[in-house]
């Protein structure tokens, strides 16, 4: 049984601009322990989406059009603040690519540890500092016991990272949304903090939903991957499908411009055009103007995603129907 | 012709550039000394594509502005086509800097928000020669079109555009003075996959047709391996392993060179997984306070007594360099 159920989940921004439609239709699960992928270029709503579940969308101009999202029996968007506070930071957790998003530079590291166990009355004060030295300890953070008391600015940001996820983890919630955790960082520096993060997991039989716009940090961490675009899921499926069987033209072209796998010597393939405008009306698939394969029935009515088989589904209606084979 | 190897297109000898960091609000004393670049020896030929490859803080961009003279160095010697640049005069530098152009990460930081398409390249035109007012707009044109804008887009401003095509502008505002030489640093890093090949592409066909030099920085190696014709890693100020693109990442000697080579994530769920990756302890070191002897010890697992010593001279591997004095420790 899955730990969370997302279905047809809709983020809209009411600007001056116009309606964005930043998430538009988006429906997964996650299952206990599992770690799930959110890829997609900037701009395609995959922190949207993820903050529409912890309730972190600026309201107004944002507003959730329509949707459910079921963890363990509670939907998350029909929770009241109060109700939701008790999940937050507790069962579900969330960290950063900028670590300062979550810690507070005015204070000690250590009373930031401590706070989300007396807060949810998890611990009392002695066992809550005694879990906070244990938690700095096994995120490796050397001399621990004296750093635990220095401020967020004292520690490099390799470190501080670890911080950010010793707090994140300190309540042994059964989810962590990890939004680009180490995209900032060196690649040296993002090898230690992946290998963090799934140590803890594996500690913790946590589920991660992990949210990249790099597809080789994730081919190597996850174990099923949602594909977005412009607000929706095209593609879902287990991490090897996605990257060896593509079923969406959008995915295929995206894997298909990454340097690494390209011979040296030969242009690299690029996709023509940028993504619509999300203040737009759009009628059919959204990657239609931009698509090598677009036919006639791309350009009408909502895709849908659609489960081709095991687990892999597509929303694009050209490989649904069958006329259309990738790779 | 003269003798291409006699003289190279660039030639950097033990360049240093060190920041003085002060203390004091009425007195200002210097406390410490940042050495960002700390004894660089580079030559490059005309027309090659370099990569320069290391962690935040190294000193690439640092290398970078020395070379091109917009930072002083406190060391050294940077010569283009044999003429000197350290220590040109105000009026000399500003005639040689026709010659090398930079572009950056953000190009919106770099372009007049108030400024159409328009006055920002016929502006750079006329910096560098004469042109009849009347011929302007078609100059401009030939520059858009050299960097696949549409010259329909000629009367836009630098926010009607997204980044891809904002670097573009950048990249045809460098091109405008006809330059030699050309530094790009970080030029791709903000920009999606998808749009960073584009302009990967752009850089490496310009290049090319204009037999232009081009160094471009990056963090990420896996885009460095497909431009770049050599790759220069550096570490700590200074640069540790220099060679051919393939063979210095698919055979990577220098051992930081292999750690970092093994922590790029590739776009393959099979190999990621079987892949061993040298986990380095702790984070880089601060160019505030180097270690002594080869700057990498700390952090090497091979180190020895003797690395503590003395910066390792530069062993030539057939056509590599490595500053490293245990290669034979190595499988
Ligand atoms: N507060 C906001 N107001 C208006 N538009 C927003 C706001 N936050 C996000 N958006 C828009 O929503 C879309 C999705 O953004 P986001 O989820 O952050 O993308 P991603 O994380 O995939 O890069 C973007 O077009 C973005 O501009
Ligand atoms: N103007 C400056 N004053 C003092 N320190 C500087 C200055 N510019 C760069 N540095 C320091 O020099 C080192 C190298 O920086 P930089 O060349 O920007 O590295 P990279 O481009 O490789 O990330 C860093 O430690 C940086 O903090
Ligand atoms: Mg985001
Ligand atoms: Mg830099």
């Amino acid at each position: 049984m899955p730990l969370l159920t997302v279905n047809d989940l809709r983020t809209y921004f009411h600007t001056r601009a116009g309606v964005v439609r930043a998430v538009d239709g988006v429906s997964f699960s996650v299952d206990k322990g599992e770690t799930l992928g959110i890829v997609g270029e900037s701009g395609s709503g995959k922190s949207v989406a993820c903050y529409s579940l912890m309730g972190l969308i600026p309201k107004p101009p944002g507003r959730i059009e329509s949707g459910t999202a079921d963890f363990d029996g509670m939907d998350l968007l029909k929770m009241s603040e109060r109700e939701l506070n008790r999940v937050r930071g507790r069962r579900v957790s969330m960290i950063f690519q900028d670590p300062m998003t979550s810690l507070n530079p005015f204070l000690r590291v250590e009373d930031q540890l401590i706070e989300p166990l007396l807060l949810h009355g998890l611990a009392d004060k002695q066992t809550a500092r005694r879990k906070a030295l244990e938690m700095m300890e096994q995120v490796g953070i050397q001399g621990a016991a004296s750093r635990i008391r220095m401020y967020p600015h004292e520690f490099s940001g390799g470190m501080r990272q670890r911080v950010m996820i010793a707090m994140a983890l300190i309540t042994e919630p059964d989810l962590l949304i990890a939004d680009e955790p180490t995209t900032a960082l060196d690649v040296t520096v993002q090898a230690q903090i992946l290998e963090l993060i799934k140590t803890m997991q594996q500690r913790m039989h946590m589920a991660v939903i992990f949210i990249s716009h790099d597809l080789g940090v994730v081919a190597g961490f996850c174990d099923r991957v949602n594909v977005m675009y412009a607000g929706r899921i095209v593609e879902s499926g287990l991490t090897q499908s996605i990257y060896y069987h593509p079923s969406h033209p959008y995915n295929e072209a995206l894997q298909r411009s990454i340097p690494a796998l390209q011979p040296k010597g030969h242009e690299l393939f690029t996709i023509e055009g940028q993504p619509p405008d999300l203040t737009k009306p759009l009628d059919g698939c959204s990657f239609a103007a931009r698509c090598a394969h677009v036919g006639d029935l791309c350009r009408r009515g909502n895709p849908l995603l659609k489960e081709m088989k095991d687990g892999h589904s597509t929303a694009c209606v050209r490989v649904q129907e069958g006329g259309l084979e990738l790779k | 012709m003269t003798d291409q190897s006699a003289t190279p297109f660039l030639d950097i000898q033990g360049l240093k550039t060190h920041f003085p960091v002060e203390k004091g609000i009425f007195f200002r004393k210097t406390v410490a000394t940042v050495k960002a670049v700390d004894g660089v020896d580079l030559q490059l030929r005309q027309g090659e594509i370099l990569g320069l490859v290391g962690e935040s803080g190294c000193g690439k961009s640092t290398l970078g502005r020395t070379m091109l003279q917009l930072l002083e160095p406190t060391e050294g010697s940077v010569k283009l086509e044999g003429r000197e640049l350290v220590g040109l005069s105000g009026s000399e530098l500003r005639a040689a800097r026709k010659d090398f152009q930079m572009i950056f990460q953000d190009p919106y930081a770099s372009l007049n928000p108030r400024m159409t398409v328009y006055d920002t390249l016929a502006e750079a035109i006329l910096a560098h020669k004469s042109v009849h007012k009347s011929k302007l707009p078609e100059k401009v044109a030939e520059l858009m079109n050299k960097v696949g804008l549409s010259p329909r887009f000629i009367k836009k401003y630098p926010h009607e555009f997204s980044g891809g095509q904002r670097q573009r502008i950048a990249i045809a505002r460098a091109l405008a003075v006809e330059p030699k030489f050309l530094v790009a640093d970080e030029a791709v890093s903000a920009l999606d996959v998808s749009i960073q090949a584009q302009i990967i592409n752009l850089l490496a066909n310009l290049s090319r047709e204009m037999n232009l030099t081009l160094i471009f920085i990056s963090h990420d190696l896996s885009v460095v391996k497909h431009i770049a014709d050599r790759i220069a890693v550096m570490y700590l100020g200074r640069i540790v392993e220099f060679g051919p693109a393939e063979t210095l990442f698919d055979d990577p000697l220098h051992p930081y060179t292999r750690a970092l080579v093994s922590a790029v994530p590739v776009p393959d769920p099979d190999r990621e997984r079987e892949r061993q990756r040298i986990l380095l302890p702790g984070d880089p070191p601060s160019p505030l306070n180097p270690p002594k002897g080869c700057t990498f010890h700390p952090r090497c697992p091979y180190a020895v007594e003797a690395c503590k010593a003395s910066f390792p001279a530069w062993s030539h591997q057939g056509n590599r360099q490595v500053a490293c004095i245990r290669l034979d420790a190595l499988d």
